[in-house]
């Protein structure tokens, strides 16, 4: 964390090292004030659109044809499958989505490496859910000034009835983002109906009360410590940043020596060289985790950007430049001080290697998807017993096949066997036309397991394994798949 | 109590009074919460004795009003199997087991069942992948000593071969050592004779036109003029490949001697014919059924 080097804030940050204070400090109750400007604007766009993507997606329809589910996003745990619109995954394609972890860790990079804590200021569920329940608490409660004086005060019965409609509504959110939650997991307009008739399965019932009790707890009453204690990532961003990104910074060049507007003004006329910060504190009233930004990059910030909204306010009113404090770096400050002109650098080495890095992996991710196969075939060699003679001295080798058909409609195979010289492959339960090459139907969307025995009759100098390859051919699409596996003579 | 009065300066609360190298440690007694479900727990085992069986007594134990038992829960626990296996299981107890292996759900639903029945109950002998041992055949392969149909399997499996049962298989190789109708001689003439019927090498000086004469004159009733076996007897093919005890000279020379009666047991009295079925499905998807 790269502390600010002027004197008033060194001197302030050094006052928490007083080795008296406990380990664990209690939760002061934050009242963030009402605030309007471009990043409430900002904030209020994306809490409309990740709640509406949260809550809407899963009543999404998206058309697979007969039978097969009908909802774009749906994590189907009993029949193992994953649908994201055009995209069916099978449980053994998870690896897909450790793809998208990396994908989101290196976008989480280069965002911090671009504007810092973009993610924890704007975008993360957490910042999310918790400006929701401000605006709610703000709506049944009144501002800053008027919770505060409420609490300090006794409880009278208008009071009363104003928390227990915020609570009403918090729960009324939350209960609604358990339920949302849920959707995901099986049919929605499904589910919906049979929790309105109370016909749902417990396990629904019981994932809305989790979900529920999680976001009301933590969207009502962790809040910032949420931030401050549970979350890994201030920890992480804070050795993971450099010096050129930027961050919502009190620019202190401009700001140092405070001083009231009447104050200043006098000892302006006097030649003084006096800052443009009247510390008029509204940066620290509006702040979700209750901060002081002047005192430089902290850990608490989320860098929501409010206390430029509320800086920018009062410098209106004043008529003095707004953005005193703004996005900006302790480079940019230092050279304004010395007298140099700003200097942005959002292409850097590590910007250009993260957003490199993101094209790779997505370009890796999109290759593999749309050249993977839609058909497939595992074997396993029968253990025991590995291989048998039979009566005429022909040896026979088992095999289970495992038949992957992905695709939505049924499909009629082939099966050929390459390996010993006249080899002879016949699957248990088919009688096929052309025993030579058995034919089978694949069910859609599903595996088939077959019990496949290859006869070979093997002279006295065969090797102890050779090679065996079962290659299936889709005789309607012409599409192949294989597996290779060995013929043992004991 | 304690006569100490050392009060914890940070957090106000008073401590143990015990000090280690300027360490003290705060008296925090257990939270009351827990304390009073402790006591619960206490209170609740007082209820359980009189609910469930509890106490040991000299001959059986104090039963409780419930009278649960752990058989009945095993007996409970079964019939909601059977009830879960239900419709599927009826299926298969009313297809013929040629109409078993022809419908591809039917024939993964036996070899399930037969597969873990096999290993329950015959894996001890033919092993847990049928390849069997010496003296007890390999029911992988196609040489089947009673037949490899699914109705001989299934009948095999039912009734079993020397098991007493009165539909058993029977017929045994007779002690032609041991009971003086061949002499030592001849055993080995006659055992050279039956390895050169698969191409086996003979023994330096063997005379075949004595081998086989011993031969016509003893074994033909059971394993045919020309060696193939009888399965009516359980007589095996003597010009195939596959030996249940073993083809060298001394191995054949000690069946010849003190003949062989392998017991296969009847299961019809330990296995319900649904799971008969699937096993001889089982048995016969292996890769040696007729």
């Amino acid at each position: 964390m790269g502390l600010p080097m002027t004197k008033n804030v060194t001197s302030k940050v050094l006052m928490a090292g007083d080795d008296d204070l406990p380990l664990y400090a209690p939760q002061k109750k934050i009242y963030p004030q009402r605030i309007s400007g471009t990043f409430r604007r900002i904030k209020w766009g994306l809490m409309a659109l990740c709640l509406g993507v949260y809550y809407l997606l899963p009543l999404v329809r998206w058309n697979r044809g007969l039978g097969a589910p009908d909802q774009a996003v749906l994590i189907d745990f009993p029949s193992q499958r994953f649908y994201f619109f055009f995209i069916e995954l099978w449980p053994q394609e998870f690896y897909y989505f450790t793809g998208l972890l990396i994908l989101a860790a290196f976008t989480l990079f280069l965002m911090n490496a671009l504007g810092g804590r973009i993610w924890c200021g704007y975008l993360c569920p957490q910042t999310v859910w918790t400006d929701l329940f401000y605006a709610v608490e703000r709506w049944s409660e009144g501002d800053r000034r008027a919770r505060i004086k409420a609490d300090a005060g006794p409880l009278t019965a208008n009071r009363l009835a104003r928390r227990v409609l915020k609570y009403a509504i918090w729960l009324i959110i939350a209960w609604w983002t358990g339920g949302a939650w849920v959707l995901y997991f099986s049919d929605a307009p499904t589910l919906v109906r049979d929790l309105a008739t109370f016909q749902a399965p417990a396990i629904a019932c019981i994932w809305i009360g989790i979900l529920t009790a999680s976001t009301y707890l933590l969207a009502g009453h962790a809040r910032e410590q949420v931030c401050l204690y549970m979350c890994p990532w201030p920890r992480i961003q804070a050795a993971l940043t450099d010096e050129w990104a930027l961050n919502v910074t009190y620019k202190y060049d401009r700001g140092e020596p405070r001083c009231s507007t009447k104050k200043g003004r006098d000892l302006r006329a006097l030649g003084e060289k006096i800052g443009e910060c009247i510390d008029c504190n509204q940066c620290v009233a509006v702040c979700p985790t209750g901060i002081d930004i002047r005192n430089g990059a902290q850990l608490g910030c989320i860098q929501c950007g409010l206390c430029i909204d509320a800086c920018d306010n009062v410098m209106k009113r004043i008529g003095r430049p707004m953005r005193l404090i703004g996005y900006d770096n302790d480079i940019n400050v230092e050279r304004r001080t010395s007298g140099k002109t700003e200097v942005f650098k959002p292409i850097r080495s590590r910007t250009l290697v993260y957003a490199s890095l993101i094209t790779i992996v997505c370009a890796v991710m999109l290759h593999t998807l749309l050249t993977r196969s839609l058909l497939d075939v595992n074997v396993l060699h029968d253990r025991n017993p590995v291989a048998v003679k039979l009566s005429a001295g022909a040896i026979r080798n088992g095999y289970t096949l495992r038949f992957l058909n992905k695709r939505g409609f049924d499909r009629v195979i082939v099966v050929d066997v390459d390996g010993p010289a006249n080899a002879q492959i016949h699957i248990v339960g088919v009688d096929s036309v052309t025993p030579d090459r058995p034919m089978i139907v694949l069910a859609r969307d599903a595996t088939t397991e077959l019990r496949v025995l290859v006869t070979a009759p093997v002279g006295e100098k065969a090797e102890k394994t050779q090679p065996v390859k079962f290659r299936i051919t889709d005789i309607g699409l012409g599409e192949v798949a294989s597996a290779t596996d060995h013929f043992v003579t004991p | 109590m304690s006569q100490h009065d050392d009060t914890d300066r940070v957090s106000g609360r008073s401590t143990t009074g015990h000090e280690w190298d300027g360490i003290k440690e705060l008296n925090t007694p257990l939270p009351r919460w827990w304390v009073l479900t402790f006591y619960a727990t206490i209170v609740w085992a007082f209820g359980y004795w009189v609910v469930y069986p509890a106490w040991p007594l000299v001959s059986g134990y104090t039963a409780g009003v419930l009278h649960t038992t752990n058989r009945a829960a095993v007996t409970e626990n079964l019939a909601q199997l059977e009830a879960l296996r239900g419709e599927k299981m009826k299926a298969l107890g009313t297809a013929s087991l040629a109409d078993i292996e022809n419908d591809p759900a039917l024939l993964a639903l036996a070899r399930a069942r037969g597969k873990t029945v096999f290993g329950d109950n015959c894996a001890p002998c033919h092993g847990s992948g049928a390849a069997g041992a010496k003296g007890y055949p390999n029911l992988n392969d196609d040489d089947w000593l009673w037949g490899g149909t699914l109705d001989q399997i299934m009948q095999t499996i039912q009734f079993g071969a020397r098991s007493g049962n009165a539909k058993a298989h029977e017929g045994q190789m007779l002690a032609f050592g041991r009971d003086g109708i061949l002499k030592k001689d001849e055993i080995v003439t006659v055992a050279n004779y039956v390895r050169s019927l698969s191409g086996l090498s003979t023994a330096a000086g063997y005379n075949p036109a004595a081998g086989k004469t011993i031969f016509a004159e003893n074994c033909v009733s059971c394993h045919g003029e020309d060696g193939k076996g009888n399965q009516e007897f359980g007589a095996p093919n003597l010009t195939d490949q596959i030996w249940l005890y073993g083809s060298d000279e001394s191995t054949l020379v000690e069946t010849i001697t003190k003949g062989r009666a392998g017991v296969m047991p009847a299961w019809s009295g330990r296995l319900d014919p649904v799971t008969t079925k699937a096993l001889a499905v089982y048995v016969h998807s292996l890769g040696g059924g007729k």
